[in-house]
């Protein structure tokens, strides 16, 4: 592995828009060192899949354009390979975990199957050897070892049994870096938990970076190690995961941590935020989320902030980093 | 064991569909003006010459005998006599069948070929040149009366080239025609719904993971994606299949061909009682009977369908 501050993945000022004006991402920057996991959180609609694909190179382009931007992945621009290129790296340096597993899995192809092909593609196995491997492979995510699964079809297995086939074809060709793409909000909190808790043995066992996608705080808090805070298409805040959550600095991270559901405040109204994400097409002039900041001024509606290093690894864009109102 | 129970009640199935196909057409056909007694005696004939006639066919009888005594006959698969050739209907039916038959089986061979790859580069290809030639293709195979194109494919091949035999039946050859005019229409039917199948499992999210892993286009698009697009394909070809086997009326008579559809139509001018029941029936039968197989295929295929 690679020292504490080199960074397995930079994604700098990446911007992508979609058919006709729609700004899906307006200059992501993410930094995920080796053997970090990395959570990225955000609403929905605020670029967090449409920065997985792109790193991935699974946007569809067009409708998709990437503008500008870079991702350096382990030491190479991954937006200047070819097609080929990339498609070389999907599945074995670099691979994902998606959010349905019922969706995600081929129905018609045994899971056998679906996993065996990745080990033959990218490790030149042969069938059996490809067969012996996936049995471990289902060993190593928890199911259990059995031909019983290798033959059967999805729609046979559990949703967690499926999630764990899916994280098994992921893992299969042990990557460098699995982007965990939202994926537990398809599954039930008791499972959740059990696939958090894998995909964290995981990554210690295999040396793998992970960027973690999530809308849910309380995920994030429990497996990352350090955390970015995405809205509409833009990192706002990012820093280790104590100082995001024991000291947020923007004030939209302030708002997301107060809507978490807390024993302690059982009976009181829980907070959310009011109003919405800005859609892809219309966001406003200035900072994006002064429409709904309870401390913006004149400046947040003309100025755009830019991302800054407040604290030690601890970056965030506003105007007022760590300004405290009343009730936020 | 389970393929047994499966067999045991479409055969049941089977059983209520004869019965009820039956009834229907026993009914429909004597309430429908016309008389095969009249057909036989000729237009001159006296009220007792046509009486006498009734008589030994057996239709002066009351309906409801009539009735039990067709139904019981069908019980043990007897179709009986011709009304008008007084020949056992099943030996008509059975010597035209080999003929139909091959015509189903060549237009069928032919509609696949040509939808099938077809769609599935329209599909995989959208918006491009080859979509378009497949699309037109298809409207042309809806929009064109397979009688017209029979004509036509007879007045380019058969009369200008003498590629191909005019009319008749007797070897191969005497197929391709019909058996092109035939398919097309069903081809154009079966592309486009291969198109449209294809075009929603490619846009489908295991496609993504498809691709996450790395796999190339062609694994992703012909492993992956066809084997699911193809599931509704078998079953609407199965159908078409069907509908062919009960005889291509008008095709056989533009290529004066000998099979059930001419059949079926003399049995109708000449109110051939026994000959439309029978030929009904036995074209029920035939269509169940593809619908068993291919449900059985179906089945095969998508392994979320087991049988029950």
């Amino acid at each position: 592995m690679k020292g504490r501050n080199n960074f397995i993945l930079k994604v700098k000022n990446l911007e992508v828009t979609f058919e006709p004006n729609l700004r899906a991402l307006r200059g992501i920057n993410l930094n995920v060192r080796w053997g970090e996991i990395h959570g990225l959180v955000g609403e929905s609609g605020s670029g967090k899949s449409v920065t997985s694909m792109t790193i991935m190179g699974l946007l569809q382009t067009p409708p998709a354009h990437i503008n500008s931007g870079e991702i350096i992945f382990n030491g190479s621009s991954l937006l200047s390979l070819t097609p080929e290129e990339m498609r070389l790296k999907r599945g074995k340096e670099l691979a994902i975990v998606f959010q349905e597993p019922s969706k995600y899995l081929n129905p018609s192809l045994k899971i056998g199957e679906q996993i065996g092909e990745t080990l033959r593609l990218h490790l030149n196995m042969r069938r059996e050897e490809s067969q012996k491997q996936t049995l471990k492979l289902l060993k190593l995510v928890g199911l259990p070892g059995e031909e019983r699964i290798l033959s059967s079809y999805p729609h046979e297995l559990s949703g967690g049994m499926k999630q764990r086939a899916l994280i098994a074809m992921a893992i299969s060709c042990n990557p460098l870096f699995l982007i965990a793409d939202e994926p537990t909000t398809a599954l039930d909190v008791t499972l959740q938990l059990q696939i958090l808790k894998l995909i964290g043995e995981l990554k210690n066992s295999l040396n793998m970076s992970v960027l973690f996608i999530s809308h849910d705080l309380a995920v994030i808090r429990e497996i990352a190690d350090t955390v970015s805070i995405i809205y509409a298409g833009k990192i706002v805040e990012c820093g280790n995961v104590e100082a995001i959550f024991n000291n947020p600095l923007h004030p939209y991270t302030r708002l997301l941590l107060l809507s978490i559901p807390d024993p302690s405040k059982r009976g009181k109204r829980l907070k959310s935020i009011p109003g919405k994400v800005p859609s892809a097409d219309s966001i406003p002039p200035g900072c994006a989320f002064h429409t709904r900041c309870p401390i913006a001024k004149g400046i947040c509606r003309e100025v755009e902030p830019r991302l800054k290093e407040v604290k030690q690894n601890h970056t965030v864009a506003c105007h007022f980093p760590g300004k405290i109102v009343e009730g936020v | 064991m389970k393929l047994l129970v499966f067999i045991v009640k479409r055969f049941l199935r089977l059983l209520i569909t004869i019965f009820l196909v039956s009834t229907i057409i026993f009914f429909i056909i004597r309430v429908i003006p016309g008389d095969p007694a009249v057909v036989i005696a000729g237009i001159d004939a006296t009220k007792q010459e046509i009486q006498a006639i009734r008589e030994k066919l057996g239709t002066d009888r009351p309906l409801i005998i009539q009735y039990t005594d067709w139904l019981k006959r069908i019980v043990v698969f007897d179709f009986g006599n011709s009304m008008m050739t007084d020949q056992p209907v099943k030996k008509l039916i059975l010597q035209r069948f080999p003929l139909t038959l091959t015509l189903a089986v060549l237009g069928i061979i032919f509609g696949i070929i040509i939808a099938i790859p077809i769609g599935i580069l329209s599909a995989v290809h959208r918006w491009s040149l080859w979509d378009y030639i497949g699309m037109t293709i298809s409207q042309l195979g809806m929009a064109i009366p397979s009688f017209w194109l029979g004509i036509l494919l007879l007045l380019i091949f058969a009369v200008k080239i003498h590629l191909f035999p005019l009319f008749g039946s007797g070897s191969f050859k005497f197929y391709i025609l019909p058996a092109i005019s035939l398919g097309f229409a069903r081809a154009a039917v079966i592309l486009r719904l291969t198109r449209a199948s294809m075009v929603e499992e490619l846009s489908k999210e295991y496609v993504i993971t498809a691709r996450a892993k790395g796999l190339t286009e062609r694994m992703v698009k012909y492993k992956h994606a066809l084997k699911n697009a193809l599931l509704p394909v078998v079953t609407v070809t199965g159908i078409q299949f069907g509908y062919m086997l009960g005889g291509a009326i008008i095709i056989e008579q533009v290529f004066s061909l000998p099979g059930l559809g001419r059949l079926f139509l003399t049995g109708i001018y000449q109110r051939d009682f026994t000959l439309i029941q029978g030929g009904v029936v036995f074209v029920a039968i035939i269509f169940s009977l593809i619908n068993f197989l291919v449900d059985i295929l179906y089945s095969v295929l998508n392994p979320k369908i087991e049988i029950k």
